[in-house]
């Protein structure tokens, strides 16, 4: 059952460092509904840089890496990482919290020692 | 549809920053509550999954493209208050590694993709799945259908903040058509993709959706003296 889980953890991590890395090189690159809505009817005008405009990954591109298609990869696997990281840490904590003292109601028990 | 800095006013983006921190909070709660020991590395899964798929824009009609939002379908997989916080995490690790959508906006964002599309779409895919047959076919009709609905939800949740605190000159009736419009074809597309994910997850591990709980074979006692108690598929 454990092994299960982790083997479908880790092919659902690969289909999406796959999805990021390989398929995002096809996406469109045409302004998103929002944006497109915006430079339409002169809202666009009001938008502000970025904080982080100048930043390594900013646009999903890695600075001083020439090629677009490895650009967008290595931003796809540092994103998917990144927040694979993030999530499972923050969900382990959530986990962490639930089972700590006197809190849980009833949480049937599902695994033999 | 993540918002730059700027079109929005400050005490607009502000008080969503606020809404969005009592979301959020909520969602930590009842996330903590409720959130089953095999679902807590699925949902770092969802979030990963999430942030790699908007990446993917699709062409939704001439010069516009549109991405899964995946509220929605994070909400499906794991709960809708893991799923606001998977969304929550993608959005923060967009603006603040790739600088997409604007930090004074990310209260605005986490609103909008988080907590619009993750609990409003799951209040339809309730609704659908009470008015559809108890099968696995339904989840996934209901996912795809509330996954696209969610996509028009969260355009009107910006039409409402682009109605108390834009700064463009645009009137807000044609903002709301053209909004609504373009995200009725985007909504199209975060179906199929929703639909098609909860379809796949349905064939391989049934028991990790959370939105299919109740089709689940219920767990089975060994009531042998002395046996423990298992799990039995």
């Amino acid at each position: 059952m454990r092994s299960n889980l982790r083997l479908f953890l880790a092919g659902g991590l690969l289909v999406a460092l796959g999805l990021a890395m390989l398929v995002s090189g096809f996406a469109s690159s045409a302004p998103d509904g929002l944006n497109k809505v915006a430079g339409d009817h002169g809202i666009a005008a009001s938008a502000k840089q970025h904080l982080f405009e100048n930043g390594p990954l900013a646009g999903y591109a890695v600075k001083g890496v020439g090629n677009d298609r490895v650009s967008t990869a290595i931003s796809g696997l540092i994103g998917v990482l990144v927040t694979f990281g993030i999530g499972l840490a923050l969900f382990a904590l959530l986990r962490a919290m639930r089972s700590g003292p006197g809190s849980g109601k009833g949480a049937a028990p599902t695994r033999a020692p | 549809m993540h918002i730059p800095d700027g079109f929005i006013n400050a005490p607009t983006s502000l008080a969503a920053g606020a809404v969005a921190a009592g979301g959020v909070g909520v969602s930590l709660r009842r996330a903590a509550q409720t959130l089953q020991e095999r679902q807590a590395p699925l949902a770092g899964l969802v979030a990963a999954y999430i942030f790699a798929v908007q990446m993917l824009n699709f062409p939704v009609a001439a010069g516009t493209s549109g991405h899964l939002l995946g509220g929605l379908l994070a909400a499906v997989l794991v709960g809708p208050w893991a799923g606001a916080l998977c969304v929550a995490v993608v959005l923060l690790v967009q603006a603040l590694l790739f600088a997409d959508g604007g930090l004074s906006a990310l209260g605005l964002n986490i609103v909008n993709m988080a907590l619009v599309t993750t609990w409003g779409g799951y209040a339809v895919f309730l609704l659908l799945r009470r008015a559809l047959p108890a099968t696995r076919a339904s989840v996934t009709a209901a996912a795809g259908v509330a996954g696209g609905v969610s996509v028009v939800l969260a355009s009107l949740a910006f039409v409402v903040e682009y109605a108390i605190g834009g700064t463009g000159g645009a009137p807000v009736g044609t903002v709301f058509a053209a909004m609504v419009g373009v995200h009725t074809l985007i909504g199209i597309g975060e179906g199929i993709i929703t639909a098609l994910t909860v379809a796949a997850v349905l064939a391989v591990r049934p028991d990790l959706v959370y939105g299919a709980a109740d089709l689940r074979t219920p767990l089975v006692l060994d009531v042998t003296p002395g046996g423990p108690a298992r799990e039995v598929s």
